[in-house]
């Protein structure tokens, strides 16, 4: 393992609040120096100037197919993927086949990590057996393994009593639970958020309220057992508002929300187009404005993508047979920067927090959200300015389902350093 | 781009007009004793029903072969589609048999417009789930033409199951490009508030009085049981509340007229006498349904 040093970028690091121009030194995987005018000749050098050097951003919500829908997506394309998109983490969802409710199959993912994976991978461990939402999964054993979180993701904890002993078994693991919040009998057969676009299609509508009853249940439950509760990919209005009611009274309640669902609204999606189909669905343009005051406000910790990659026989269906869900990672920062950083929605700063401190906070990822000396050398580097189009069809994942297939971007990743080594670098 | 006929919302006030004007044309024909033309000689028509249907069908097919098209109709049961076959490979066999247009059913909502992005084969869409029904509405507005001067300014009441129905839906975009006032009547959960807001001139109403009140063209809706997954309303009350009964009329123009698309429930929502009345011009629609189905081909094909 060598040493690489970033010469005369901005360097934003969060943690500290530090924003100056600066040289970073990695080697042996960690950081070893921040500051002016750094040396050492006998170190790779990367020169930086004009873009931002960042702590790497952790994408904490993405769906890695791996094991089970390889034809979709593997461990190491979606680390490409992810690498591509300027993340040095991701945390993979449960929801793979067989589902990630033992320790076996979380062996299996941190070892298929370790092989092939070209960014840092800490799988999500299922709440319940098979996510079937009845019986407790193997918590424990599966927080041994390498999980850092518990989720059902896909589906949610229906029974609120089941969600209740699973918060209560989470809090004494200290394992935060991540729910997908969904009333499915509100849900159900729904394609798309309920409103004037579902109407006017003919498609049926998944409400808004079916997300807010669950994360009222959800925020009571994590009132009762104490547990760390987040509310995975947060899509509505009064969703929003009830996660910032839960902080204001000091519960350890945390959210994260996606790109697409700050970026566009059901009234942007190409009629019955099943690459604008995801759960929860695009809503309205009112709940696209609440999402961003929430992550300007705080009450939105981190941004995720939920990469769901699916084949394209799979997406190439009458709308309503198409599987729910998008790619994401390579989208994320020009999508974040076009649309939250360049209309002055929020600073710079507080979109690598967005990617950096705030999913760690919630996963208690240590040493790696940090610009800090001896913290692992997990470093991204942006460019702001940089315009460029996405074309889908080179994408680094096995999948194409994205909808924003030929869009300009001002802002996005340059190059993705993982453990001191670079792994990504933009033509 | 697909010059098919997708649906009514796409659609501009001349084009609309233009194809009732030469359904108009059409009308006579029906009642010769020699129904055939041969402006679409050698063209081919293929009438593809994923759903269930019976006038529809027939109705295109018989306005295909008054133009001298030839027609040949394939219903999804005992096709590749139950073996599994994905719609797109579907079409795209048929394709390669060269039709010149395809007639679609489809009970997913939006099936011929995603379809229609990768074939060039003019679609027409002769009702997809609970979207639109375009030729539907064409042949409810040349029906009511016969009858009025002019749609501008009349009060149109549609009721009944309005969430699942693409016929209210095309219905509703129609009237709207012509000014009609148009008031959507049925119980709240058949009744997204939103219809209010896909077009122009649209007001919701739950009392079946209320929305009658003046009206100058009624439409009775089926209560579609086969697209409703619960139960939206009491069924033993449908009748009571929604259903059209002679008593009704006192409160429109005396001159109403009683539209329905098809096939209707006695009893469930409209009551027999209704059905039966002078008022009712149903079985007008399903006559005009050749003369504007003829237009649309002929518009498509020539």
């Amino acid at each position: 393992m060598g040493t690489l040093l970033i010469k005369n970028g901005r360097v934003m690091d969060p943690a500290s609040n530090f924003d100056s121009t600066a040289d970073v030194l990695l080697a042996d995987g960690r950081i070893a120096a921040i500051g002016p005018g750094l040396q050492d000749p006998g170190a790779e050098q990367f020169d930086a100037s004009g873009m931002v050097v960042a702590p790497g951003f952790i994408d904490m919500h993405v769906h890695l197919r791996d094991p089970g829908f390889e034809h979709a997506e593997t461990i190491e394309t979606g680390s490409r993927a992810a690498a591509a998109g300027g993340f040095t983490s991701v945390c993979c969802m449960p929801n793979t086949n067989p589902v990630n409710d033992s320790a076996t199959v979380t062996s299996y993912i941190v070892e298929r990590a370790r092989q092939r994976a070209i960014v840092n991978v800490f799988p999500i461990g299922a709440i319940t057996k098979d996510s079937a939402g009845e019986e407790l999964a193997a918590i424990g054993s599966m927080k041994a393994a390498g999980v850092i979180a518990i989720s059902d993701d896909g589906r949610p904890v229906m029974n609120a009593r089941v969600m209740r002993r699973a918060m209560e078994t989470a809090a004494a693991l200290d394992v935060p639970v991540i729910n997908h919040c969904e009333d499915l009998h509100l849900s159900a057969g729904g394609d798309m958020h309920e409103g004037v676009e579902s109407v006017r299609l003919g498609l049926r509508g998944i409400p808004s309220c079916s997300e807010d009853v669950m994360v009222a249940r959800d925020i009571l439950l994590a009132e009762v057992t104490g547990a760390r509760y987040h509310v995975a990919h947060i899509s509505a209005q009064n969703s929003v508002g009830m996660v910032a009611y839960a902080k204001a009274r000091g519960l350890k309640v945390t959210c994260e929300s996606t790109p697409h669902h700050f970026a566009i609204a059901d009234s942007d999606m190409l009629p019955y187009d099943s690459n604008f189909k995801m759960k929860p669905p695009l809503r309205s343009k009112h709940d696209v404005q609440a999402i961003v005051e929430g992550i300007a406000s705080g009450a939105i910790d981190a941004l995720a993508t939920d990469h769901a990659p699916h084949a394209g026989s799979e997406k190439m269906q009458e709308f309503e047979k198409c599987p729910f869900g998008i790619i994401g990672l390579e989208t994320a920062i020009g999508l974040t920067t076009d649309e939250l950083v360049h209309t002055g929605k929020i600073p710079l700063m507080k979109m690598i927090a967005l990617y950096t401190t705030g999913p760690a906070g919630v996963l208690r990822l240590a040493q790696r959200a940090e610009l800090r000396v001896g913290y692992c050398a997990d470093v991204t580097i942006f460019d702001p300015a940089r315009e460029w189009t996405y074309d889908v069809n080179r994408s680094a994942s096995k999948s194409r389902n994205s909808p924003f297939h030929g869009r300009r971007f001002r802002g996005g990743p340059v190059a993705t350093i993982v453990h001191g080594s670079i792994v990504w670098r933009a033509d | 781009m697909n010059r098919g006929l997708l649906g009514i919302e796409g659609l501009e006030r001349p084009e609309i007009e233009a194809i009732l004007e030469r359904a108009k044309y059409f009308q006579p024909l029906q009642n010769e004793s020699f129904k055939r033309l041969d402006t679409l000689r050698g063209k081919m028509v293929v009438n593809l029903f994923f759903e269930a249907s019976t006038r529809t069908r027939i109705s295109f097919e018989i306005a295909a072969k008054r133009l001298g098209a030839d027609s040949v109709s394939i219903s999804a049961s005992g096709s590749s589609v139950s073996k599994g076959e994905s719609l797109v490979d579907t079409l795209n066999t048929l394709v390669a048999m060269r039709p010149d247009a395809i007639v679609m059913r489809h009970s997913a909502s939006g099936a011929p417009h995603f379809l229609s992005r990768y074939l060039a084969t003019p679609i027409v869409n002769a009702g997809d789930g609970t979207h639109e029904h375009p030729t539907q509405a064409l042949l409810d507005a040349r029906t009511i033409l016969d009858r009025r001067e002019r749609l501008d300014g009349l009060r149109a009441v549609i009721i009944g199951d309005i969430a699942h129905s693409r016929v209210a839906r095309s219905n509703v975009h129609l009237l709207s490009k012509f000014g009609v006032d148009i008031v959507l009547c049925g119980p709240a959960s058949l009744l997204p508030r939103e219809l209010a807001q896909i077009a122009p001139g649209v007001t919701l109403e739950h009392n079946i009085r209320d929305a009658i009140r003046e009206a100058d063209v009624i439409m009775m809706l089926r209560v579609q049981l086969e697209r409703q997954h619960e139960a939206a309303y009491p069924v033993g009350e449908y009748f009571r509340y929604y259903g059209l009964r002679l008593e009704h009329f006192a409160l429109a123009k005396p001159n109403v007229i009683v539209m329905h698309p098809g096939p209707i429930n006695r009893g469930r929502e409209i009551s027999s006498e209704v059905a039966d009345s002078q008022r009712s011009v149903i079985l007008n629609q399903v006559e005009n349904g050749i003369a504007v189905r003829m237009a649309v081909l002929e518009k498509i094909l020539q």
